[in-house]
């Protein structure tokens, strides 16, 4: 163990002195920045996509935007992010002339590809909720969006809960493939200490209870927030 | 009622040749009845014969696939009508309550009409006889704190609807709809999902809207009700109006013969 014992050293030393924690504080924040804003806009095009594959097709225009967003469903979850990520990075930003930052096209890769698989959710969610409470809804009056938005996604966004959780807890993790658009993040920072000290056992696991720490802490947030909402419910 | 009665009273719901299929299943085969204000119609039939369909399609819950349905003059059945006003004058209570299971019961009342007033305010303030947001959700409170203490239930306010038993759940749905100030009330059978002892409490608040004025549409089993509180019977089968009538003839003196068969087997 006394092996062990001069790692940690090695680790805390360049961890403290050689600017290591500075490197490490900026992979945190552009970790939980991606993933943050990442689910958020996740959830937005989610949502949107989910209300756009229940609303009935009687008419052209439901019908067209089903089309694009099962297209849209299909490519983001038929590619992997890093395939998606260096797309983005080296294609489309040249294409169209746009200057980004690896940070901010890591949001908008993560956002795009998380709402994909999170209109699959919030999908099952809405479908969940029984019928009658749109029914009763649209009964009263009101319009198919406000009986949505009023009624029908509160109790899903319910529902899916715990699986958002998951899918937040998937995001934080999969942040470390942001390093192949020259995104800093928690891996390229260790990394950096590591390739620094000649050492990496400790700062690789290190980094791993980071991650772990992260989802703990993710993971009673839910909880708190599933108690919250479930103030309306029997089931306790 | 007398004839000359009859036909003073203004025409609110006239159908006419109303169809209904879902897939290649016809379930509803033209079905003409004219409704006027007042009136309390009730709906029997046996399972399956289209009778909740037929409710359903006259607030075009189900979109009709043939025939017109004339709301106070206007066919809702025409797909370009826009359905959500009209829809606001013409309440409907389900079976299974359908109360809104994120909301409390007081916000269960006031949401259609603070939403759709507050629409209203938006679209064109000189109009809609409102001054304020603020103003209109004071008046919807007041309003349906009024209804909550009218069936007893104002101090469940703010709970939530799972915490209500199924007859309370069925009143509040009733005095939901009665917030918006509709027209006509349209029930599909809303004493079938209770329990026996609660029935009571639900059709004694029905009697009670009935004798209001309210035009009411119901579909029901209970035909001791349907006796003593509508002016006019339906009985559907094979989704067309096989006979209707005034309760005391329609009941004890039944002339179709699938009507006597129903009634032989349900009372």
């Amino acid at each position: 163990m006394d092996g062990f014992g001069r790692k940690v050293e090695r680790f805390l030393q360049f961890f403290a002195e050689y600017g290591g924690y500075r490197k490490v504080l900026e992979g945190l924040q552009n970790t939980l920045t991606i993933a943050v804003l990442g689910l958020i806009i996740g959830i937005l095009i989610g949502t949107v996509i989910a209300a756009v594959r229940v609303v009935p097709k009687y008419k052209m225009l439901p019908r067209i935007l089903n089309a694009v967003c099962t297209f849209y469903v299909g490519l983001f979850r038929g590619t992997p992010m890093v395939v998606q990520l260096l797309i983005f990075y080296y294609v489309l930003l040249p294409i169209l002339g746009m200057n980004m930052t690896g940070v901010q096209v890591s949001i908008w890769v993560f956002g795009l590809n998380s709402g994909a698989y999170i209109s699959e959710i919030m999908r099952s969610g809405i479908q969940s909720v029984d019928p009658g409470q749109m029914e009763a809804g649209r009964a009263l009056g009101l319009s198919f969006s406000t009986t949505m938005l009023q009624i029908v996604i509160p109790q899903a966004v319910k529902n899916i809960l715990p699986t958002l959780g998951n899918e937040f807890i998937a995001l934080i993790k999969e942040t470390s493939v942001v390093s192949f658009v020259g995104a800093t993040d928690l891996y390229v920072a260790f990394s950096y200490i590591g390739s620094n000290s000649y050492e990496f056992m400790v700062p690789y696991l290190v980094m791993a209870m980071i991650y772990i720490v992260l989802v703990v802490a993710i993971t009673l947030l839910i909880k708190v927030m599933e108690k919250q909402l479930g103030k309306s419910d029997r089931r306790k | 009622m007398s004839k000359q009665a009859e036909e003073n009273k203004e025409v609110i719901i006239d159908v006419k040749g109303l169809k209904k299929s879902f897939d290649q299943k016809e379930v509803l085969n033209g079905i003409d009845v004219t409704i006027c204000k007042g009136d309390i119609v009730c709906v029997i039939g046996p399972s399956g014969s289209g009778k909740s369909t037929f409710l359903r399609c006259l607030n075009c819950m189900e979109d009709p696939t043939g025939g017109q349905i004339f709301f106070d003059g206007v066919d809702i059945a025409d797909m370009s009508v826009d359905i959500n006003i009209h829809r606001q004058h013409m309440g409907m209570v389900f079976q299974h309550f359908n109360l809104f299971n994120n909301k409390t019961v007081l916000q269960n009342i006031m949401l259609a009409p603070v939403h759709t007033r507050t629409a209203a305010l938006k679209k064109n303030k000189a109009a809609s006889g409102y001054t304020s947001a603020a103003q209109i959700k004071a008046q919807a409170k007041e309003e349906a704190m009024a209804l909550l203490k009218r069936i007893g239930l104002e101090d469940k306010a703010d709970v939530y609807p799972s915490t209500l038993s199924g007859g309370q759940k069925q009143r509040v749905a009733i005095v939901r709809s009665l917030a918006m100030k509709p027209d006509v009330i349209l029930f599909d059978e809303p004493t079938s999902a209770l329990d026996p002892e609660m029935v009571g409490e639900v059709l004694d608040l029905m009697r009670e809207v009935a004798r209001e004025g309210m035009t009411m549409i119901i579909v029901t089993h209970e035909m001791g009700f349907a006796r003593e509180v509508a002016n006019r019977v339906l009985f559907i089968d094979g989704g067309r109006i096989l006979e209707s009538g005034a309760p005391e003839t329609f009941f004890a003196a039944p002339k179709n013969p699938r009507l006597k068969e129903f009634l032989s087997k349900v009372l």
